[in-house]
């Protein structure tokens, strides 16, 4: 009873809402809720002649449509002949009026269709957007929306920029809008050759793709001035563009390098600085992965700093179970590499098979935090993604804080002495068990850090390890057993030398060619970039 | 390796002893030879329950001839000899009637030989790269005229496109779409220069410099599109730096050709949105035998998350076919079932009817769709009527004269029709 009154002063309150909110809109509702109502009930191909007329009768107060459009969160109430919007916060899906924002409570699942969008619509959307925002006040949001309409320029569009152009007041906008009033002169093939060819000198300076695209169109052009000016144009542009390239491609190696670095900087220190043929390393960082994903599952609303609890609890989960089985099993191998390489790849296969009855063969999906998502643009032909960036100071960071770990800190000190000489660090008071025991735990914990961060680029599944145990070996291997400066060089050269070769030879020969250089580097010098010099090299 | 081969034989084995001691001596027994464990199980779990729910259906129905039907499953554990060994367990020890399964191409290429040995029946229900027919299997899922062709019909026809990066993992099936797509796409006059082809390794997961390469491939001034034949998880990744490098749909689409409702149901679709797929089937399809079968299947599985996909349907259709068959030869023979096979109808899931051809392959509609944000297709093209699926491709010079019939007169699976000879290989 009680409830019910509720709901009835809300539905009251809404209507009062709304009453007053009809009123600002009174106006463009007239003409819009037919349309709104027309646009529900229609079919997909039969959605744009109706998007057009809606854009005609409306100003910009039709972008929170727009976008709800845009996102695929508009939907249709059947019974009101209305369109409402679906937001979720926290795992809870509520409807709201995308124009007032009212949340509508009335409203469930089966009362609503959704308004499905495909990609005609969507550029016709973004479009959209785009000419209504060309009148914005700021200043960002109008250079993007000029640079979102260089990809079609129709004759009402080129009409508003030059009506436009005089008033900007605005450097970086008025530039945008003389690079798309250029491109239009350029394309107009009845206007005097002189002014095309001028317009294309102005396009030259710029590396917009639909620039590139018109230019490369131009190049077929009846016009045999025209032509030329455009070949000389996209010279120009290709000029700059391949300096670009070459940073991005040198971004894109070093960023497998960090990935590298990471996968392989726990097993240098098992097997660099141990002498540990570790085959379960490739699980400890699954192991990783999975933590991840497990932490994400018990904070579902706090995904952006699900990865600051990640990084620690995978440390602990990987560290533990690495001491585990150090203490179980290669403890008793001590010296007897074969059998260590046997038992260790028999634990690395039970690891997987433990994941896969636990969290199911299928991958799982571990979300990207908001701020790891997206690129950072620096111009149209560099654009350096976050999550790898991201990554590559994260990996260089664990580098850095394991390298003061092994040389500052009395932990640091028992592992060098150990690794160097067993029985006399013995001798000394030191606890060989306790120290081997501790390393390998370091080396899995990094690991599983290294877990945390490849979740973020790779599928998390029972296989993930076993992709990187190779990749993990030649890196150590290539780099100097023992020595965690070369596993740093040899990572970042692989990385760099992989993504150089990728472009001409394909990923497939590039990863043989890699591994084929590999093996004649160590033909020549057995012990790697940097071979351990003096009494530790035995 | 070795050891992980053992002890799932192992397991197998005492897994068929289980089923073993159910043996009736009047049933008629079908026989599951689908991976339950390794890397496949992930998608061939779903059609051996599809089996198992097709096989309850008709028992509830009084079975087929008089008799019940058993299902005898088997796990080659995505271990391809063991496929071959699977197959041959199942036809002399089990003495099944009939065989649904397998995914991958090798997996079928290697229990053939133990098909053709011992006379045994199989359909396959997943697309392939075609350029193969046998007497003894019925190819129940999409050849590459049923898939790829008119996907590229639709980018060149409806999107515009004049530049194709076609992409793939490095094995038999992307090798062999490619081959035949670029011959096509030769034929249609686009040139060299405007195909870009590359593969990358299995579960291949840094693709920065490849995504990077397609962009400037798709910034000369033409329309382009990227035909995907990247297998497995390595999807993910993909579009994951597709997304992350701005490449949207809008600009450059991917239509892939082994991106489901089932793949797409463990992953985050948000980078994935707009992209496109060609099956023969979609869940989204609105039609009532779609919906009886959706509602079948999450009742039999007791889950309504379930999702359905095209293998399943190829399934659906193969079961449904062999049950008439068998009906109408009154015998589960497979000479006589192959010859009641051909010519025999089963409405699509998504309308129209198919039709098992001469060739053992089917006739069946294409769609292309987009991926939606809940992880489903939404239909933006569709052939007009059913495009009858052809076992020898008419793009490549070698099987360009090729045709299968397996009626009489000809009764071959690679019949040149300019020797007019049957070139004598089993397939």
């Amino acid at each position: 009873m009680r409830r019910i009154t509720l709901r009835h002063f809300i539905a009251l309150c809404c209507c009062l809402f709304g009453l007053f909110s009809l009123s600002t809109h009174a106006t463009e509702s007239a003409s819009l809720d037919p349309l709104l109502a027309e646009l529900g009930e229609a079919k997909i191909k039969d959605m744009e002649p109706i998007l057009v007329k809606i854009e005609a009768v409306s100003d910009e107060t039709i972008l929170p449509l727009l976008r709800t459009l845009l996102n695929g969160n508009l939907y249709y109430i059947k019974a009101e002949k209305k369109v409402i919007g679906q937001f979720e916060t926290n795992g809870e899906t509520f409807y709201k009026d995308v124009f007032t924002n009212e949340i509508n409570t009335g409203i469930d699942k089966p009362d609503v269709d959704k308004i499905r969008v495909n990609n005609n619509l969507r550029g016709y959307l973004r479009n959209a957007i785009a000419r209504i925002q060309l009148t914005s006040k700021s200043p960002s949001v109008r250079e993007n929306a000029v640079r979102e309409l260089l990809s079609k320029l129709d004759d009402s569009t080129v009409a508003t920029l030059e009506r436009l152009y005089p008033y900007e007041s605005n450097k970086k906008v008025k530039e945008a809008m003389g690079l798309a009033l250029a491109m239009n002169t350029a394309s107009q093939t009845e206007l005097a050759v002189s002014n095309r060819i001028a317009a294309i000198e102005t396009l030259s300076s710029s590396l917009e793709n639909d620039v590139r695209n018109l230019l490369t169109t131009l190049t077929r052009d009846d016009n045999a001035a025209v032509v030329t000016a455009a070949n000389i144009a996209l010279e120009k542009i290709a000029q700059r563009a391949n300096r670009f390239a070459f940073v991005d491609q040198l971004f894109f190696g070093l960023s497998l390098g960090s990935v590298l670095l990471l996968a392989s900087i726990g097993l240098a220190i098992t097997f660099g600085v141990m002498g540990v043929i570790n085959m379960a390393h490739g699980e400890m960082i699954m192991l990783g992965a999975y933590t991840t994903y497990v932490v994400q599952l018990m904070m579902p609303n706090y995904i952006d700093y699900s990865i600051w609890v990640a990084i620690p609890a995978a440390f602990l989960v990987s560290g533990l179970m690495g001491v585990l089985i150090e203490r179980l099993v290669i403890c008793r191998l001590h010296g007897r590499p074969l059998e260590t390489l046997l038992a260790t790849f028999g634990i690395s296969l039970i690891l997987q098979q433990l994941v896969r009855t636990i969290f199911s063969p299928l991958n799982r999906q571990v979300s990207s935090p908001s701020w790891m998502s997206g690129s950072w643009e620096i111009n149209p032909v560099l654009s350096l993604t976050l999550n790898r960036l991201y990554i590559l100071a994260f990996a260089l960071l664990v580098f850095i804080v394991l390298v003061i770990v092994l040389k500052k800190t009395s932990l640091g000190l028992n592992v060098r002495a150990v690794s160097q000489n067993r029985n006399m660090a013995k001798a000394m008071g030191v606890k060989t068990n306790w120290v081997d025991a501790m390393t390998f735990g370091l080396g899995s914990g990094i690991a599983g850090i290294a877990g945390v961060a490849l979740s973020q680029l790779t599928n998390v599944g029972p296989n993930l390890g076993q992709s990187y145990i190779i990749d993990s070996f030649m890196v150590v291997v290539f780099g100097g057993v023992g020595n965690l400066l070369g596993t740093l060089v040899a990572a970042f050269t692989l990385g760099i030398a992989t993504k150089f070769l990728e472009p001409t030879t394909g990923a497939v020969l590039a990863a043989i060619l890699v591994l084929v250089f590999i093996i004649l580097f160590i033909q020549k010098r057995p012990k790697g970039l940097f071979p351990q010099k003096g009494r530790a090299a035995e | 390796m070795k050891i992980k081969t053992l002890t799932s034989a192992i397991v197998l084995s005492g897994a068929t002893l289980i089923a073993l001691p159910s043996l009736a001596a009047d049933t008629i027994k079908v026989g599951v030879l689908h991976s339950l464990s390794g890397t496949m199980a992930i998608s061939e779990t779903t059609l051996k329950d599809t089996v198992l729910m097709m096989v309850d259906e008709q028992n509830k129905k009084g079975g087929l001839l008089g008799k019940k039907i058993e299902a005898v499953v088997v796990d080659p554990a995505s271990n391809w000899p063991l496929f071959a060994e699977k197959g041959r367990e199942l036809l002399t020890k089990d003495k099944v009637d009939v065989i649904f399964g397998s995914w991958t191409s090798v997996s079928r290429k290697s229990v053939l030989p133990v098909l053709e040995e011992l006379n045994g029946l199989m359909f396959y229900p997943v697309q392939y790269e075609g350029e193969e027919s046998s007497k003894n299997v019925f190819y129940t899922g999409a050849a590459p005229n049923q898939q790829a062709i008119p996907a590229v019909d639709y980018l060149m026809n409806d999107l515009g496109v004049e530049r194709f990066v076609l992409a793939g993992t490095d094995y038999v099936y992307p090798r062999t779409t490619n081959k035949v797509l670029e011959a096509y796409l030769k034929g249609k006059g686009v040139a060299a220069s405007d195909i870009m082809i590359n593969y990358t390794p299995f579960g291949h997961s840094d693709w920065q410099s490849i995504v990077s390469d397609v962009k400037k491939f798709g910034s000369e001034g033409k329309k382009t599109a990227v035909v995907s034949t990247i297998n497995g998880d390595a999807n993910v990744p993909f579009y994951k730096e597709l997304g992350n490098q701005g490449i949207s749909s809008e600009d450059i689409p991917v239509v892939a050709f082994s991106v489901g409702e089932e793949e797409l149901s463990g992953l985050d679709t948000k980078p994935l949105v707009g992209h496109l797929a060609a099956w023969n089937y979609f869940q989204s399809v609105e039609t009532p035998e779609n919906e009886a079968f959706i509602k079948a299947w999450h009742a039999y599985t007791k889950n309504s998350d379930r999702v359905t996909n095209d293998p399943m349907e190829a399934t659906y259709i193969g079961f449904k076919m062999w049950a008439n068959a068998v009906t109408k030869a009154g015998t589960t023979d497979v000479d006589a079932v192959e010859q009641a096979m051909i010519g025999q109808t089963v409405p699509n899931l998504t309308g129209g009817i198919a039709v098992m051809n001469k060739n053992h392959h089917l006739s069946k509609p294409v769609l292309i769709g987009e991926i939606q944000d809940d992880g489903q297709f939404e239909v933006v093209w569709e052939t007009d009527g059913v495009v009858a699926g052809d076992a020898w491709s008419d793009f490549l010079p070698g099987s360009k004269d090729l045709i299968s019939d397996w009626t009489a007169p000809i009764k071959c699976g690679n019949y040149n029709t300019k020797t007019k000879t049957c070139s004598g290989q089993n397939y």
